[in-house]
């Protein structure tokens, strides 16, 4: 119930401030998800999908930063 | 997929256990709980275990809706679906949790009652419109994340004039049961638990924020890592943990900043407050009655309350004496210290809440932990 998977939004549709939605592809499985809780997600984004509902869109240059951060940890162990 | 598979990189993860295993004290030992089923599964799923190195510890919270939801309240829903003019909706996890009596919402519907299983609450709204004759009740059930879509759903209701509409309210929140473990006699005096650190909610958080942690971090000087569900980051938020035990800190860090951020969810916070408000206490399985946890719908959303519309019994109904369910809860016991687990309580035939769901910490030592534990044995 608090799982929930990352999907792409790749269609948007509806301006009611409840009912904004739209199309989220979940690696090749689009489902109509409701968008009201992130207002600020457009077309190309991956948000965090529960229950029918976006709660959270990803930070692309947060989750670049940490993957670098943890691909540098393994350079250092991989060199000692 | 994407933002998935990169966080399950076996290479990195052993990069990351190496680096967990130079940088603890081999002298000390470490014991962190994560709070949420979904670390737990994430936790026995990938064995992060026995990446990690003997002296580091991880407990499994309370963090399982599912799991926390007392007997009482499925009976309640029961006797709810149970009325002839009652079409009870509420999601699949719920279904298989023993109530009293042998009874389970899945049984109950077996034997006739007009239960339905539901992916959304907004699936419960669609219900009610198309079905007017019906009284639709949505048995609405979790913590912070699936509170927004339920006050959404209400206020959708209510813009729609739904008159067949409620909510059967048993949202609870996060901080007040992460108080309860931090404030349990067993920490405190017994000392049956040691708590050095918090693995922090992954999810809840992109609601809540990592703001309300603060007080835990600095009141019972704890370090709280907040992190994402994926292998590598419980694995990073270990060894944040770990850096902030050597420097003797005790701060609220952000592993998950790519889904959570400081403040939460605006929104989301917004509808909730328009929403709900809190109950003085609620009762939660394991824990007992915990002051200001639990939500209820706010008096002037009272016509779209399940508790209002009917008669509804708070009674309390006793778990099964044998199942530890509540200790496993409180990260006292683990599940193989119970006499039910693999016997007569399996996913198949759960007899307590902890083994029903796959965020469950029996679910997920039964699924993926048991074939660990004798492997052990054998070596």
């Amino acid at each position: 119930m608090c799982l929930a998977v990352p999907g792409r939004i790749v269609s948007l549709a509806g301006a009611d401030l409840l009912l904004r939605s739209g199309q989220v592809d979940f690696g090749g499985v689009a489902k109509k998800i409701n968008l009201a809780f992130v207002p600020e997600a457009g077309i190309g984004d991956y948000v965090l999908v529960h229950v029918g509902f976006a709660l959270a869109v990803i930070d692309e240059a947060e989750a670049a930063r940490v993957l670098a951060d943890l691909r540098e940890i393994a350079a250092l162990e991989d060199a000692e | 997929m994407k933002h998935v598979d990169e966080y399950r990189d076996g290479r990195l993860a052993r990069a990351l256990a190496a680096r967990i295993a130079r940088e603890a004290d081999p002298g000390g030992s470490y014991y962190f709980m994560e709070f949420c089923g979904g670390h737990t599964h994430a936790i026995s799923r990938y064995g992060i275990e026995d990446l990690l190195p003997g002296n580091v510890h991880l407990i499994h919270g309370p963090g399982c809706p599912v799991c926390v939801l007392p007997v009482g309240r499925i009976d309640a829903a029961i006797a709810l679906a149970r009325r002839p003019e009652v079409t009870l909706c509420t999601y699949g996890d719920v279904m298989r949790v023993p109530a009293s009596r042998g009874l389970s919402l899945l049984k109950a519907k077996a034997a006739g009652a007009d239960i339905r299983m539901v992916y959304s609450p907004l699936d419960a709204v669609r219900m009610a419109e198309a079905e007017p004759a019906r009284e639709i009740v949505f048995f609405a059930i979790g913590f912070e994340t699936t509170t927004p879509p339920t006050a959404l759903a209400i206020r959708l209701a209510a813009a729609k004039g739904l008159k067949n509409f409620t909510v059967f309210c048993n949202h609870v929140l996060t901080p007040a049961a992460i108080q309860t473990i931090l404030d349990s006699p067993e920490l405190r005096e017994m000392g049956r638990v040691r708590i050095d650190g918090f693995i922090g909610p992954a999810h809840v958080s992109t609601v809540i924020g990592t703001e309300p942690y603060a007080f835990f971090a600095e009141e019972f000087q704890k370090p709280v890592v907040v992190a994402g569900f994926e292998p590598l980051d419980v694995m990073e938020a270990v060894l944040m943990l770990i850096r902030q035990m050597t420097d003797g800190r005790h701060e609220v860090e952000n592993q998950y900043g790519r889904a959570v951020r400081p403040e939460g969810n605006a929104r989301a916070k917004e509808e909730v407050a328009e929403i709900f408000e809190l109950r003085k206490s609620f009762e939660w399985r394991g824990l007992g009655r915990v002051p200001y946890s639990g939500l209820r719908l706010k008096a002037g959303y009272a016509a779209f309350d399940a508790e209002r519309r009917f008669v509804i019994d708070d009674v309390l109904a006793p778990d099964n004496p044998a199942c530890e369910c509540g200790a496993v809860l409180r990260g006292v016991k683990t599940p193989a210290q119970c006499k039910l687990f693999g016997t007569v309580c399996t996913p198949e035939t759960p007899m307590g809440s902890c083994m029903v769901s796959a965020e469950g910490a029996c679910a997920a030592h039964w699924t993926y932990g048991r074939f660990r534990d004798r492997a052990r044995l054998a070596s």
